[in-house]
């Protein structure tokens, strides 16, 4: 029981409880009892999560702001729907979505390492401008696309994967995609990232190779968000560029925000549920009121970055944050806290007894080894 | 002569950037933070003109009322939302910005729905001389925005609330200690900026009366471009940057080949100025410190 109780429990939860919905939706799919708009909007919410996870290592961990996380994406669709269009004939259909998740991310990476490169020269509010002028120009390049190689205005026709279990692959890889950032996270290279967040000069000071770093979390972020793209091209029967402006980049953004910056179980639920909401929303509202729902994201985002943020609100913060309030109800037992029962005698020491033992005290002036100043008074 | 009819046509895009470019660098300089938000406000502006003209029918009624009401709006989101967040980081503030810009378009299409309005602000016909052909927009927008620069450039230079300006973006503690009141300064930015935003918005339907939520969008991030390539807090370098890509969207937008690319010219040439010069063409280089 020692064993469980040492286990940091925040980091496996996401797994289990994305291992446990994969498991109960694909036998509920296999069932026969989800219709083929559920099915939809789980790969949109499985597509979600992972563009939230891989955006949330730059912005929440990295500390950089990017925002043109929807421009690889892009790069991942196309790649992907292309290879898709090209090698299904050839290979038949697993084979194709195994290259083209490997293409697509890959591809996306190289992409991701060269928008890293500025990144080690420029930051903040620079880097934001160059990812965002960076998802311009990749949309911009595909839009205009001749006709034969990527479709240009009006998008490329891909054939969509119509086996219903392309969500049980695409939360499998969300799966993979969470294994990776976790255990990336909470490594010790998770820890020199975590440091250039906070103080990059000092961060290099301690001797962190930041160029290394903000190059590996800029190369991990766009993979995933490339294989998140070729999902996409799989799950849809176009790829359009128009998709992937600068607005999906912000939805993206806003995932991550309201998970809160630096956890990664927070971007999870965020994603989920703002993707959930997107799409039940859409059947709800239509034509003007749909603009409810930007209004309504916009004021949620606006309150809670004030609200997490604002310095004239810490104490207010401190008063009542959350897991302040859980602990109130939780029972606090003084009598059941132990003290730590350490076994001196199996701590293995440098010093032996005799040596201790050898040591010439002088009777005249007592050697005090705890003796505080306040004592002294 | 074609050559000539471009460079005009791109001065005239470029000082309307300029004028946008301007409210960014200037506030960037002086509250340290990126409005992005700015853009929006010129789609506002452009709102405000075509409700204006369409009671009144007069243009120039109509750029009055907007910039009245861009300022009160610049100064009302200054209140409500940056300054809250003054001293807090800076990715905060940027992605509050970044709400309040989704609150104005979407606030914006929920009173004026999604359909394009028709704002035609003034018909000023061509002007045919030596055998070119030249809008008459284009000179006064070009001849407007440069006294506009001209009377902010004197503005910040020789007037006492200018120079509190600068010393505010110079180092703010040290100004505050000298008796400027920083509040004041950092709203008053705001309401220049967005004065500026709604004559950019007047140029601009003047060019093409169509008017829709996502007027200042595309422009905005432009104007925004053009500031981080001229070096963001520099005022002439806000001014280089808006004529520069004026000019290279003209120049650009005449070559078949390349026309469709012109966004992609745009952006490009910024990463490339960036990584030549990671503060921008006139940007002063900080030195960071622990």
């Amino acid at each position: 029981m020692a064993g469980l109780k040492n286990i940091k429990w925040k980091k496996y939860v996401s797994y289990v409880v994305l291992a446990a919905a994969t498991v109960i939706l694909a036998v509920l799919s296999f069932a026969g009892a989800l219709k083929s708009s559920d099915i939809y909007l789980l790969e949109k919410v499985a597509i979600s999560i992972m563009l939230a996870v891989s955006l949330s290592m730059v912005v929440g961990f990295l500390g950089e702001l990017s925002l043109g996380h929807a421009g690889f994406m892009c790069i991942g669709a196309y790649l992907g729907g292309k290879t898709a269009v090209l090698l299904e004939p050839v290979l038949g259909e697993f084979p194709t979505l195994f290259v083209a998740l490997i293409l697509g991310g890959i591809i996306a990476a190289v992409f991701g390492i060269v928008i890293g490169l500025p990144a080690l020269r420029l930051r903040g509010d620079y880097l934001a401008i160059v990812t965002l002028a960076f998802g311009e120009i990749v949309r911009s390049v595909f839009m205009n696309s001749s006709d034969e190689s990527f479709g240009g205005s009006l998008g490329l026709d891909t054939p969509r994967f119509d086996k219903e279990y392309l969500f049980i692959i695409a939360l499998v890889l969300v799966l993979g995609c969470l294994v990776v950032t976790q255990n990336l996270i909470h490594s010790k290279h998770g820890r020199a990232i975590t440091s250039i967040r906070d103080n990059e000069i000092a961060a290099k000071a301690t001797g962190i190779n930041v160029t290394k770093y903000k190059l590996i979390v800029f190369c991990v972020s766009s993979f995933f968000a490339g294989v998140a793209g070729v999902l996409y091209s799989y799950s849809n029967y176009t790829v359009q560029s128009a998709n992937f402006d600068y607005n999906y980049s912000i939805e993206i953004l806003v995932m991550v925000v309201l998970g809160g910056m630096g956890s990664i179980n927070g971007s999870i639920i965020a994603a989920a549920l703002i993707t959930f909401l997107d799409v039940k929303l859409q059947t709800i509202l239509t034509g003007n009121l749909a603009v409810l729902q930007d209004l309504f994201y916009a004021l949620i985002l606006i309150l809670l970055v004030i609200y997490n943020n604002a310095p004239a609100l810490r104490g207010f913060r401190e008063k009542y944050n959350i897991s302040k309030l859980f602990a109130r109800f939780k029972k606090h037992n003084p009598a059941t806290v132990k003290d730590d029962e350490a076994k001196w005698d199996r701590v293995p020491t440098k010093i032996k007894m005799d040596e201790v033992l050898s040591v010439d005290v002088q009777v005249t002036s007592p050697y005090t080894p705890d003796k505080s100043p306040k004592e002294e008074k | 002569m074609k050559l000539i009819e471009t460079l005009i046509n791109g001065l005239s895009m470029g000082s309307t950037y300029a004028m946008i470019a301007l409210g960014y660098t200037m506030v960037y300089g002086i509250a340290k933070m990126l409005n992005f938000a700015h853009g929006d406000i010129i789609m506002v502006g452009g709102y405000m003109i075509f409700v204006t003209m369409s009671a009144t029918g007069n243009p120039i009624l109509g750029l009055l009322a907007a910039v009245v009401f861009c300022v009160i709006l610049g100064v009302a989101i200054e209140k409500v939302a940056y300054k809250p967040l003054r001293g807090a980081s800076p990715l905060a503030v940027l992605i509050t910005a970044i709400g309040v810009s989704y609150l104005l378009q979407s606030t914006a299409q929920i009173i004026f729905g999604t359909a394009s309005k028709m704002v035609q602000v003034a018909d000023l016909g061509n002007w045919n001389i030596a055998g070119l052909t030249i809008p008459i927009y284009t000179l006064v927008t070009l001849g407007c925005s440069m006294v506009i620069m001209t009377v902010l450039t004197l503005f910040v230079k020789y007037t006492k609330t200018g120079r509190a300006m600068i010393a505010v973006s110079e180092d703010k503690g040290a100004a505050q200690l000298m008796g400027i009141n920083v509040n004041k300064i950092i709203m008053i930015t705001f309401a220049i900026g967005s004065a500026l935003a709604a004559f950019a918005g007047f140029f601009m339907l003047m060019k093409s009366p169509s008017l829709t939520n996502t007027l200042g969008a595309m422009p905005g991030i432009k104007a925004f471009t053009a500031a981080v390539i001229g070096g963001i807090g520099s005022i002439p370098g806000a001014m280089l940057g808006g004529i520069l890509m004026g000019v290279v969207e003209a120049i650009s937008l005449t070559i078949p080949a390349v026309a469709p690319y012109t966004d992609a010219i745009e952006f490009i040439i910024l990463i490339i100025i960036l990584l030549v010069r990671p503060t921008g063409i006139l940007g002063k280089k900080r030195r960071e410190k622990v």
